[in-house]
């Protein structure tokens, strides 16, 4: 009754889901961005802000830890639009909803990654670095900063892998990436099991991709002393 | 400059005090060094030397106390005060602090450009000429975690000198060491005391030190209890509680500190 899967798979659901596949970029991207640097930012001042500024930090990352990504996504989204800042209140278009949702979920974990690797640095390097007559910022900037990193990599890639996948989430706020593509395609065509197996192969695709781009940077950076550990 | 005299001292302190965790670490140190001399703290653990030598560049800062470079008083509260006096007093570490992912010439590097501003190109030659003065200039481009204890120590000590200082600071150098790397760096540190550098060293290594330094300073319990030249402390009958002391680490650390006799 049907056409064939391969048939189904160029004329319809290939087209559609590269279509999705766009928007799933233009929102993984930037939300992958905006979370390494708010991560990043949040780490930093967790571990050398002052007292104040570090439980702020500290409430930060355990709001978006504590609460699911779904109600974040709703709130973004719908609720947004009915705080009044002022008189004037701020309504979001989905895809910058979607990608400050993420962000700043994504930021409070790899805040933890990062707070890791500054924690791992011995007190001893920034000693030395002081000695030589840097401030605390440039010892921080020239010495912490770029160990951490290293050490936080594998975390922080890892916290990317699950952002491709949990931007899937995206589409129950409308928007038409993968999933809310393939989800109108199956409705449509009625054939829920090939769409959603398809999804999960482009998933699987993206991951992989992103995975070796992850590597491929560790490997830049690598250093004898903070070698990416083989598998 | 009216007060910078050839007398004096290059750095002194004066009335250090701090108490750690309750404790007395240091209990009123007076301390001063002229140009091209040698101090060596001895005494035995946790008597403070380790804090003495960070109070005197403030990586510990004195709960009160004076310290003073070339006759001027350092005024810690100004930041940029702090980290220009910094710059003229080398520090070396027990644990070497290299930071771990720089190559030894990096290491040596980074402050010359960070902290005075050199250009990279100036900074590498400098670095390199540093290397070479510790005879490490092969090593280069070795990592800390591929270098020996005892290369990791001499990078530190080229590190340090690589700013100029006008003093340096040993904290224990070479007591991380396996006993048949010591000897390098003893070379090194031998070399720059011949060379005229100013140097406060605490160590365990008595016959070398004793071989090296102008005065010995013997803590106890975060105070100064004696000092004096080693031939007036550990003289033949003298009767010094430094030569106690002496006698006492030599017998429990057997020849270990006869490595280097000179
Ligand atoms: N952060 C701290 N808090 C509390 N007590 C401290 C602290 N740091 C050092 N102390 C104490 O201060 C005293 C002096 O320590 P210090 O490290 O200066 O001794 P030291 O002479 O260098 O000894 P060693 O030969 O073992 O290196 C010790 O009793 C030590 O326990
Ligand atoms: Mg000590």
């Amino acid at each position: 009754m049907s056409i064939p899967y391969f048939e189904f798979l160029r004329a319809e659901l290939a087209p559609g889901l590269l279509d999705g596949l766009w928007v799933s970029l233009i929102v993984i991207i930037p939300s992958a961005l905006l979370g390494a640097f708010i991560g990043l930012t949040a780490g930093v001042l967790r571990v050398y802000g002052p007292m104040p500024v570090r439980k702020l930090a500290e409430a930060y990352v355990s709001l978006f830890r504590g609460t699911p990504l779904v109600v974040q996504v709703f709130f973004w989204y719908f609720a947004l639009p009915y705080i009044k800042f002022g008189g004037w209140s701020l309504v979001l278009d989905p895809i910058p909803a979607a990608i400050l949702a993420f962000g700043l979920c994504s930021g409070a974990y790899q805040s933890e990654y990062i707070r890791g690797g500054l924690n791992s640095i011995k007190r001893g390097q920034i000693r030395a670095a002081l000695a030589l007559g840097m401030t605390t910022r440039q010892a921080v900037m020239n010495v912490v900063l770029p160990q951490a990193f290293r050490r936080a990599l594998p975390g922080c890639g890892n916290e990317i892998i699950y952002l491709i996948k949990y931007s899937s989430l995206a589409s129950i706020i409308t928007v038409n990436e993968l999933t809310g593509t393939a989800t109108t395609i199956a409705k449509n065509s009625w054939r829920n099991i090939e769409v959603f197996c398809t999804l999960g192969v482009v998933y699987l695709l993206l991951v992989t991709v992103a995975t070796w781009l992850l590597h491929l940077l560790e490997d830049t950076l690598s250093v004898p002393g903070f070698e990416r550990p083989q598998e | 400059m009216s007060q910078h005299s050839e007398n004096t001292p290059i750095l002194e302190a004066r009335n250090l005090i701090k108490v750690l965790g309750g404790n007395r670490v240091l209990d009123s140190v007076n301390l001063d060094i002229g140009r091209g001399r040698v101090k060596v703290l001895i005494g035995p653990s946790g008597a403070g030397k380790s804090t003495l030598l960070q109070c005197l560049n403030f990586l510990t800062p004195p709960d009160s106390g004076h310290i003073l470079l070339e006759g001027r008083e350092v005024n810690a509260g100004s930041k940029k005060e702090l980290c220009s006096f910094r710059q003229q007093v080398g520090m070396i570490f027990q644990d070497f602090n290299l930071f771990d992912h720089l190559s030894a010439l990096e290491n040596v590097r980074v402050a010359l450009m960070k902290v005075r501003g050199m250009s990279k190109l100036d900074a590498t030659e400098r670095a390199v000429a540093e290397l070479k003065r510790v005879g490490l200039v092969d090593r280069a481009a070795h990592y800390p975690a591929n270098l020996s204890g005892g290369q990791k120590q001499r990078v530190a000590i080229a590190r340090a000198l690589a700013m100029d200082p006008k003093v340096m600071l040993l904290d224990e150098p070479t007591s991380a060491l396996d006993p048949e790397l010591i000897g390098e760096v003893l070379t090194v540190i031998r070399a720059l005391a011949q060379g005229g550098m100013t140097m406060i060293m605490a160590t365990h290594q008595i016959s070398f030190s004793a071989s090296l330094a102008d005065e010995f300073i013997f803590m106890e319990k975060g105070r100064i209890v004696e000092h004096g030249s080693p031939a007036e402390l550990l003289g033949k009958g003298v009767g010094s509680r430094t030569q106690a002391f002496c006698a006492k680490i030599s017998e429990l650390t057997g020849e270990a500190d006869g490595e280097f006799r000179s």
